[in-house]
């Protein structure tokens, strides 16, 4: 195994799916948004509320294509540099990637289409119902991709099969109800509303201190922040509810979010703030609040909370008996199938713990001969670096709590201040765009760092899923995808500021007029016309 | 009960092998018009009106289209984990290339009108040749590739390698039989591209698609007899030297292969196949005739089914060989060694025939709002919204 591969392979992917999720969450949300906007246009039939619908599908637009470009690269690289992890878990992992693309991604690229070239071609009614099946489509893309992620976080419903050497389906139904996966695609989705519902808010800010487009601006800023204010609540809810799954199941990554270093007394304090230092196992300057991490980590006062430590001689315990598992296998293999009943029986009982024996293959190529040094030295292994962790976790969900208080004073002004907002508040919000893009990737960060060292926990480890290319093959599609990926973004970002500049079709009464010759012209009395140009 | 025994293994590996088929013909169909499209597009536009007429035709559809492509990796993933595993990582290189290609064309697509600027407009065009040439050009060669064998062998813990050097794998791709099957697939999906253009637009953007298009299909025409010639004496193909289990473990270490004879003794086995090239052929030279006449919606169905007898012609010669191996043929996949378990499988199965009917439906639903010829008015009033 060649680490440079390995980190190779481990940096395109982070950086390839960190890019494609600047481009998810915004199309998640503001496809709801627009489809709201679209509804109450249909309902009031009010021209204005047909402007904001297009002016937003514009920026919408723009950001779809690349979320959509950027998306082939991630279903094409588990292939491509992930053929061991492909291999081994493929047979659970690419049926949600599958069913994605035929419950979900088909009917959002299929209706997308129209709901850009569809104005002229649709009655409003059919054009609305158009917009909602792309931002349905969208979300359930979201559901099935997370299905597959929450597999890899708690991989239930999954069984090894000596004979085909991988991981086979047991209980598709686990797979689905998976309640990491569920808590987690909620948790997404909330996320991806949050980021629309700030963008939205932010630029329509910017129109009012520009003193420009303020009708448009004004109901845009309503839109946004009762939206918003549902979506961080749900976001902030439901993240916890993913620190109780992960509790539940990813005791490991738990505790390295929280420097957890030592099992404590329940419930279990919760360090604020400080520095983790992983060889001394111990957090400097460390600011605790008592009780809270047991609360949010087991809801309960009396259950405890393994720290490092404690889990660190579990992971030595799993190695030992992989190594048992490992032995077994490779007699069955030899056997081709034939093996005694006892064997079989012996594996059967030790199979869980198989994947701990592949973390020895980092120090040698067949675990059974593996040292106690050695098996210390994996089981070390298991523990995920703290200090980034900690610090990215924090960080986000400060942000959640910063957006919260966003989104309830937009809220408040909104509905009880006849929404005149103070300038500095515009100025905020104009500001706090970039911030729910940060948050979301943190989490990200969070969620599959703090999974190391392995792609499917306590299944695969990392080091071994990869394909066996050579170091040159990496570089080559490296430094492809870096250049490539920043020209996009350069061209992308351009597009976006130039059409939030150039701002909707300048005057209402044009819409006004275009909207009769439009009914008109569905109604068989006039020839097709298109929305005026600026 | 337990659902997924209805249906047993064999005979799930024998509809997803079909399935598998049915993804890529249906990417081949839809997405191969934008590829042909694409290809064509500095050719037949010689104005941007033109051009823009020429994208427009496939604007609000290409991005469905593309699914196809998206669900048939999804599916092979699915249903034939190690064909994804293997096949991705061991043409590393073309597939980061087929994949730059097809990300630069929606980025083409979205962007190109976005500014009124002639040399943003013309640099997005040539992005879209290469978004449309490149891919159809590289999954010939694939094609011709797997006829061969690909060099990948496993070890026993199924761990696919590819021993060699980079550069040195990546040309080996690019030998002389590859390279016709590449110009056989490129010059169809010129073929079909310009068969669509001939139904959806008018003027000299038809008449150039036509002249185009009559001489691709001629160039497929020619160079698939001869493709098939050098396949049937020139290239040794690959035989199962026992009899495996259908229903057996997906290892595929457990069959013995030999690499040698010819492809073609599968028509001695099966005469039946021999339908499909036959289609191929027809097809195309019916899409070639109507082209040069002017038909329109007749030649476009013509070259879908030129399209599908020549991609079936390549399962069905192959069969139960999938991606043969030439470095160490044992490792070779085949439809009985190779698929997912058999309940992922059955659930697959319900899953696609729960939506394929619908995806089907609703497609056809968008094909029949955006019925009828883009044009050149069309352009200038929508200036603002088309592409």
């Amino acid at each position: 195994m060649d680490f440079g591969i390995v980190e190779l392979s481990r940096l395109q992917f982070a950086m390839t799916a960190l890019y494609h999720f600047l481009f998810v969450p915004l199309t998640l949300g503001l496809s709801i948004i627009v489809a709201i906007m679209e509804t109450v246009f249909v309902m009031t039939n009010r021209p204005i509320w047909r402007q904001m619908t297009k002016f937003w599908a514009t920026l919408f637009g723009i950001n779809f294509v690349l979320g959509v470009a950027t998306g082939l690269t991630m279903e094409f690289q588990f292939g491509m540099n992930w053929s061991y992890y492909s291999q081994y878990v493929g047979d659970i992992f690419g049926a949600p990637l599958a069913i994605e693309g035929l419950m979900a991604f088909f009917m959002e690229a299929t209706f997308v289409g129209l709901m850009f070239f569809g104005w002229e071609k649709l009655s409003p009614v059919k054009h609305l119902v158009v917009t909602w099946l792309v931002a349905i489509g969208s979300n359930f893309s979201a559901l099935w991709i997370l299905i597959a992620n929450g597999w890899m976080q708690n991989p239930v419903g999954a069984k090894f099969n000596p004979l085909t050497m991988r991981m086979e389906l047991h209980s598709f139904y686990d797979v689905i109800f998976n309640p990491v996966a569920q808590a987690k695609f909620v948790h997404t989705v909330s996320a991806g509303y949050v980021t629309a519902a700030v963008f939205v808010l932010g630029v329509s800010a910017w129109y009012m201190l520009k003193g420009r487009h303020i009708e448009l601006a004004r109901r845009s800023i309503a839109v946004a922040a009762s939206f918003g204010l549902a979506a961080t609540l749900s976001v902030i809810v439901l993240g916890d509810e993913s620190g109780y799954e992960t509790g539940h199941n990813q005791k490991m990554k738990l505790a390295a979010i929280e420097a957890m270093w030592h099992t404590e007394e329940a419930p279990a304090t919760f360090t604020l703030f400080g520095i983790p230092d992983q060889q001394a196992r111990e957090t400097k300057y460390a600011i605790r609040v008592p009780w809270l991490m047991g609360l949010i980590g087991t809801r309960s006062l009396t259950e405890k909370i393994p720290g490092i430590d404690e889990l660190v001689k579990n992971s030595e315990a799993r190695i030992r008996s992989g190594i048992v598992a490992y032995d077994d296998l490779m007699k069955i293999r030899a056997a081709k199938g034939d093996e005694s009943p006892a064997v079989k029986a012996d594996f059967e009982a030790h199979s869980t713990d198989l994947g701990y024996a592949f973390l020895l293959k980092r120090y040698v190529d067949d675990p059974r001969q593996a040292t106690d040094a050695e098996i210390a030295k994996a089981a070390n292994d298991t523990v995920p670096p703290v200090f980034p962790l900690f610090w990215s976790f924090r960080l986000m969900v400060g942000l959640g709590f910063a957006f919260l208080a966003v989104m309830i004073y937009f809220f408040i002004a909104t509905n009880w201040r006849g929404m005149t907002y103070p300038r500095w508040a515009l100025r905020l919000a104009v500001w706090v765009i970039p911030a729910p893009w940060i948050a979301a990737e943190l989490g990200w960060f969070t969620a599959e760092f703090g999974r190391q060292p392995w792609t499917v926990d306590g299944i695969l480890p990392t080091a071994l899923s990869v394909s066996h290319l050579s170091v040159g093959d990496l570089l080559i599609t490296l430094a492809g995808f870096v250049t490539f990926y920043s020209v996009l973004f350069v061209i992308e970002m351009g597009l976006m500021v130039k059409y939030i500049r150039k701002g909707p079709y300048l005057d209402v009464d044009i819409t006004e007029q275009w909207q009769e010759r439009h009914d008109r012209m569905l109604s068989g009395q006039d020839l097709p016309v298109t929305m005026p140009a600026e | 009960m337990i659902l997924h025994d209805l249906i047993s293994l064999d005979i799930l590996r024998v509809i997803w092998w079909v399935l598998l088929g049915v993804l890529l013909i249906g990417f081949a169909l839809t997405d191969g018009f934008d590829m042909g499209v694409g290809a064509l597009l500095p050719f037949v536009g010689k104005t941007d009106v033109e051009r823009r007429v020429s994208i427009n035709t496939i604007g609000p559809v290409w991005e469905g289209n593309q699914v196809w492509f998206i669900l048939g990796g999804g599916a092979i993933f699915a249903a034939w984990p190690p064909l994804y595993a293997v096949s991705f990582s061991g043409f590393y290189l073309a597939m980061f290339a087929v994949l730059a290609a097809l990300i630069l064309r929606p980025v083409a697509f979205k962007y190109r009108s976005k500014r009124d600027d002639a040399r943003w407009r013309n640099r997005w065009d040539w992005a879209l040749f290469v978004g449309g040439a490149v891919p159809a050009l590289i999954f010939g060669v694939a094609v011709g590739n797997v006829l061969q064998g690909v060099p990948f062998e496993f070890n026993n813990d199924l761990m696919a390698l590819y021993p060699g050097n980079v550069f040195s794998k990546f040309i080996g791709l690019l030998n002389p039989f590859a390279l016709l099957a590449g110009v056989v697939s490129l010059s169809m999906l010129l073929m079909h591209g310009a068969a669509w253009l001939t139904l959806k637009t008018e003027g000299p953007v038809q008449m150039r698609a036509r002249a185009i298009g009559s001489v691709a299909g001629t160039v497929a025409f020619a160079t698939y007899i001869l493709a098939g010639i050098w396949l049937a004496f020139g290239i040794a193909g690959y035989h199962l030297a026992t009899a495996v289990p259908a229903n057996g473990p997906s290892n595929p270490l457990f069959s013995q292969v030999v690499h040698g004879g010819s492809w073609f003794a599968a028509y001695a086995a099966r005469p039946w196949i021999a339908i499909a090239p036959i289609l191929g052929l027809v097809g195309i030279a019916l899409a070639t005739l109507g082209l040069r006449s002017g038909r329109e919606i007749s030649t476009l169905l013509f070259s879908k089914l030129g399209i599908f007898g020549v991609i079936s012609s390549v399962g069905l010669t192959m069969f139960p060989f999938i991606l043969p191996s030439s470095l160490q043929p044992d490792a070779s996949l085949t439809v009985w060694d190779s698929s997912s378990s058999q309940q992922t499988l059955f659930v697959m199965l319900v899953a696609a025939l729960i939506f394929m009917p619908i995806i089907l439906a609703y497609t056809a639903w968008v094909y029949k709002v955006l019925w009828g010829k883009v044009t050149v008015e069309d352009i200038e009033r929508d200036n603002q919204t088309v592409y």
